[in-house]
């Protein structure tokens, strides 16, 4: 088959800005993110933040888990250090999610200032999205759409930020417990569906069970424990089976 | 927000750049400074792949076990049920997330609706 009939039929939505962008629209991903950004806009307005800088944190911050501890911590008048603190450490997942994708994001002329936009909208949605699309995107446009996929998603969770804020007082309790299931569930299966290689399912395991032993044993930095055994796990097993990474 | 009264309307915005935003985005910066020079072929590559989705599944499992929200007045019986019943659907369907997740939120509101809570 002949280059460009894979890629015709590999990516349906087309390649660039608008491809990823589309790509984005038809993820089940906008379907999550309007699930969890009604949740945390919901949460904004109870705690008494003005909608414009409910909007403002999906925007600028793009991670729901900083952006809970924010509203909730920043609500109950926690000292700013203390918030600054908990936010830093709940989203240092960041910087291996993006320099595990940079590398297949940018072409080798990219200056950095070409990069700092898809590094900005890196956030696990678009992350594992990314992931999956970028291998079927000619080299040449996948900055583009890189910046397409995930302007999309933040276009849709600033306005379900909005639409949650809106209808903070309507949301049964048991839809909001639903939605809030919505989001580990959808990142638990891409990961699954992601994983191809014996690596990232060793990685996949160690998280899923090392984490919450490591929350429950009371052990601090979990996450960053989980991340250093998971990887270095995952790491050994693709090193034993001498595969080409 | 009774805390910021004494700063100004402007106080939450501040706060937002200086608690929110810097401490998320330093990580994003860290990581372009951290990419440079890095080819997809990097070993590196596959270890940052492997970190970042050993932290991705930990997340999962710790907002499974240790439920925020709403969602934690949800037994914790039926949270791991709907996502071990999310799990079959996914296998069983064509390894289609849609049916995963749709699967374990379903679960989720008929475990509630059977057994209390939320």
């Amino acid at each position: 088959m002949p280059p460009s009939a894979t890629h015709s039929a590999a990516l349906p939505h087309g390649s660039g800005f608008l491809g990823g962008a589309r790509a984005g629209a038809t993820s089940i991903f906008a379907l999550v993110l309007l699930g969890s950004y009604l949740s945390i806009g919901a949460l904004a307005h109870d705690f008494g933040f003005p909608l414009a800088w409910a909007v403002l944190t999906t925007v600028l911050i793009w991670a729901a888990p900083a952006q809970v501890i924010l509203i909730s911590a920043l609500g109950a008048g926690a000292a700013p250090l203390e918030v600054a603190v908990a936010i830093g450490l709940s989203s240092m997942r960041l910087l291996p999610m993006v320099v595990a994708l940079l590398p297949i994001v940018k072409t080798p002329a990219a200056r950095t200032r070409d990069v700092i936009v898809p590094a900005h909208l890196t956030a696990i949605s678009m992350w594992i999205e990314a992931l999956r699309l970028l291998p079927k995107v000619p080299r040449g446009e996948r900055i583009a759409f890189a910046n397409g996929l995930g302007l999309c998603f933040m276009a849709v969770a600033a306005a379900a930020t909005a639409l949650g804020y809106h209808l903070a007082q309507g949301l049964p309790t048991l839809l909001v417990a639903a939605l809030l299931f919505v989001s580990p569930m959808s990142f638990l299966f891409s990961a699954l569906r992601n994983a191809r290689v014996a690596a990232d399912r060793v990685a996949l395991l160690v998280g899923l069970v090392l984490a919450p032993l490591l929350a429950w044993g009371g052990i601090g930095l979990d996450l960053m424990w989980t991340g250093l055994v998971g990887g270095l796990a995952a790491y050994a097993v693709q090193r034993l089976r001498g595969a080409p990474p | 927000m009774s805390a910021l009264g004494g700063l100004g309307s402007l106080a939450p915005y501040v706060l937002l750049v200086l608690v929110g935003f810097l401490p998320t985005e330093v990580w994003r910066m860290l990581g372009v400074a951290l990419a440079r020079g890095l080819d997809e072929d990097s070993e590196i590559i596959v270890f940052a792949r492997a970190v970042a989705t050993a932290i991705l599944t930990g997340v999962v499992g710790k907002l499974v076990v240790f439920a925020p929200g709403a969602l934690a007045a949800v037994p914790l019986a039926v949270r791991l049920g709907a996502a071990g019943l999310g799990l079959l659907a996914f296998l069983a369907i064509r390894r289609s997330v849609f049916a995963g997740v749709a699967t374990a939120t379903a679960a989720i509101i008929a475990g509630v609706l059977a057994f209390g809570g939320a």
